[in-house]
């Protein structure tokens, strides 16, 4: 967008607003004309706002989730920024990683639509930075890019076995149920009657919590339609929720705790014996920790109140910590190539508290299962030779969000910290980078004199290459067609499940 | 400057406009603290610095309006005063009234609360630290604000979120801190949040 017309908009967004803002809430009402006479005063001022405009700072995001979007919301009061995602929709992990029964923590969505929709703020999707154009290539447009592209790889467990049929990382499990392209394909086989998860974090519960949850429910939310109908169809009655460590060390949260506790048509069993010298420890514990300890102690050990033991009764679905277990060896069933069980090495605790390590104690079990998810991790992964990368903690080498090796490069979100934090942590992180990006410009630092072409020049090499992208008013036209197809439904959205399809609908 | 008269013109044509509004609840200039309450002052300051950064503290979380709100109580016996204190120390009195609440009164009042779930008790984003003096005449939360709070980094002994927070006569006078993003975040020995 030209100077001149950015500054247009920036003042019909400001002063033309409400009129405009008023009108639409009226269904119907022809929306009000701007007044001539205002209208002449406008025009003269474009003239000079148009100098002022030209030396307004821009800055590129890449990646089009909370990272990237909260750290354009902050930067957008004084810089123009412009937010490059893969895909063809933004979002990131609220749209594909936030659990379909947690449509709440998707209220941030509404944060970030105001954001890109800020005349000082573009989205441009379908642009892969990497390889349809460079970082070198961005820092050469813009004043200062910020890497926020998160962790889309995952960790992997690293034992025999692991790449037999059945056994799936939480990521792609996640991705499927949630509507990721990449993941589409992944057509998970629930036949079995017992599913392992390896992981006792909130992604891990989630992942139980989805396998156990009554079709009533699932099918009320934005899950997918293949993966609702998978799930009807599936015979998993009982989930293990595997950890290396013991009760004091699981990385859970007690909200998600609490669902799992509660889940209708299901009820928890646990090994007593896990908890021995737990309750002692109580005392010392901070908070959160202790309240979540607390309702695990209470879930395991005590005697649960009349209703709750007669949905425990009336329960066809069974769900469980392990504790003190690591995966050794994922084993095959006769013919070598699906998974029939896992085998687990008997684990016991070394120091305690958050430090406490995990030893063998040189005993092992079985466990016949027919389903294994590895949530123990996601990753980030390097997407540019141009930009320096830590392959051990994988992560964005950085000082408080700035790259230290190159000039006018930051970084926020996962890939500055590592793949842990809700929403909330990602929001603060970013704030923090985009405080340190504003400190820079404002100290001379980085240099925001002269003119930079931004999306201007990116956007002809785009068109070079025939990378056409999607800006933030043609996923509209693919989040209005998901809302309404799921109207049809009874659900929130109907998702589209291919970047095919999604391109199509932007395009039309 | 001939710029800025046009601003105060165009800003004039909009408050009379503005009579017109029913409701504020999908209106982005409530969020953008430009809403009628705060217009006035913008009008005041006239220079084009308020036109270039409308707002230095630009609120994008979207509050849900409850029609009777307003920060200016007619009855003193309804006026409510709050202090919020900002990120870097500053005091901010805001006159509210019995029945706002803390979060939407923090956006109408452009302080940066985030309310990232819209006070669906799904995030910590509206953590703030209640004075002592006030903390215990605020009802006991509920199991699942606690459950929240203890997602809240820097969590204190008066932290609540203020999604939750109903001012009443008796809380006359509180001060609501929101608590510092620091530096230091992974540093000091935090354990790593799970996800």
């Amino acid at each position: 967008m030209s100077a001149c017309k950015r500054l247009l908009s920036d003042v019909k967004l400001w002063s033309f607003g409400r009129s405009r803002w008023t009108s639409r809430t009226h269904e119907g009402e022809h929306r009000k004309q701007w007044p001539p006479a205002a209208g002449k005063l406008l025009r003269s001022m474009v003239v000079r706002g148009k100098a002022l405009l030209s030396t307004c700072p821009k800055v590129c995001v890449v990646g089009g989730g909370p990272a990237g979007f909260y750290t354009a919301q902050h930067l957008i009061k004084d810089v123009q920024v412009d937010v490059y995602e893969r895909l063809p929709v933004p979002f990131g992990l609220v749209r594909f990683g936030v659990a379909p029964d947690h449509p709440e923590v998707k209220n941030v969505i509404n944060t970030f639509t105001q954001t890109a929709k800020h005349s000082r703020c573009s989205f441009y999707g379908n642009v892969n930075v990497g390889k349809d154009v460079s970082v070198a290539e961005l820092l050469r447009s813009y004043h200062a890019v910020v890497l926020s592209y998160g962790a889309e790889g995952n960790r992997s467990v690293g034992v025999p076995g692991e790449h037999l049929s059945g056994v799936y990382s939480a990521k792609d499990f996640v991705g499927w149920y949630n509507g990721l392209p990449s993941c589409r394909e992944l057509d998970p086989d629930l036949s079995c009657d017992t599913a392992v998860v390896l992981g006792q974090g909130n992604v891990a519960l989630d992942v139980a919590r989805i396998l156990l949850s009554p079709l009533d429910i699932l099918k009320k939310t934005d899950i997918t339609q293949p993966a609702l109908e998978a799930l009807a169809a599936s015979r998993v009655r009982s989930v293990l929720i595997v950890g290396r460590r013991g009760p004091l060390q699981v990385a859970c949260t007690i909200k998600e705790l609490r669902e799992m506790v509660t889940l209708p048509g299901t009820r928890p069993e646990m090994t007593p014996s896990d908890f021995e010298g737990v309750k002692d420890a109580l005392k010392d514990l901070p908070r959160p920790r202790k309240r979540l300890t607390e309702l695990m102690m209470k879930t395991a050990l005590e005697r649960p109140g009349e209703k709750e033991q007669e949905r425990w009764n009336s329960a066809s679905r069974v769900w469980g910590f392990r504790f003190f277990r690591s995966p050794v060896e994922v084993l095959p069933d006769a013919e070598g190539k699906k998974v029939a069980a896992v085998r687990l090495a008997v684990n016991r605790l070394e120091g305690s508290g958050e430090g406490a390590q995990a030893v063998r104690s040189g005993d092992v079990e079985d466990v016949p299962c027919g389903l294994v998810i590895s949530s123990i991790g996601y990753k980030s992964l390097p997407i540019d030779a141009g930009v320096p990368f830590d392959s051990r903690r994988a992560i964005v080498p950085n000082s408080m969000g700035r790259v230290q090796q190159v000039l006018g490069l930051y970084c926020s979100g996962w890939l500055k910290t590592g793949p842990t934090g809700v929403i909330a942590t990602t929001m603060n992180n970013s704030f923090d980078t985009a405080r340190s990006l504003m400190e820079d410009m404002d100290s001379g630092k980085l240099d925001v004199s002269a003119e930079k072409p931004g999306s201007l020049r990116i956007r002809a090499l785009l068109e070079e290459k025939g990378v056409e992208p999607v800006v933030f008013s043609d996923w509209e036209k693919i989040d209005s067609l998901e809302v309404r197809r799921g109207e049809a439904r009874g659900k929130p959205r109907e998702k589209l499940l291919s970047v095919e399809e999604m391109l199509a609908v932007a395009r039309s | 400057m001939a710029a800025s008269a046009a601003v105060r013109t165009s800003m004039g044509l909009t408050l009379r406009l503005s009579r017109l509004i029913p409701d504020c609840s999908t209106c982005p200039f409530y969020r953008l603290k430009s809403c009628g309450n705060s217009s006035a002052s913008l009008q005041r300051r006239g220079s084009f610095d308020s036109f270039r950064t409308t707002n230095r503290h630009l609120q994008t979380t979207i509050g849900l309006c409850r029609e009777e709100d307003s920060s200016t109580a007619e009855d003193p016996e309804e006026v409510v005063n709050v202090v919020y204190i900002d990120r870097s120390g500053r005091r901010i009195p805001v006159k509210a009234k019995v029945g706002d609440n803390v979060l939407y009164l923090a956006h109408k009042h452009g302080i940066p609360l985030e309310g990232a779930c819209e006070a669906s008790l799904a995030c910590s984003t509206c953590h703030v630290y209640v004075s002592d003096a006030h903390f215990d005449k605020l009802p006991e939360p509920e199991e699942r604000e606690d459950d929240m709070l203890d997602m809240a980094p820097m969590l204190q002994e008066t932290s609540r979120l203020g999604c939750q927070i109903v001012l009443t006569p008796e809380l006359d006078g509180i001060e609501l801190t929101l608590p510092k993003i620091t530096r230091n975040f992974y540093v000091d020995g935090h354990v790593p949040k799970p996800h």
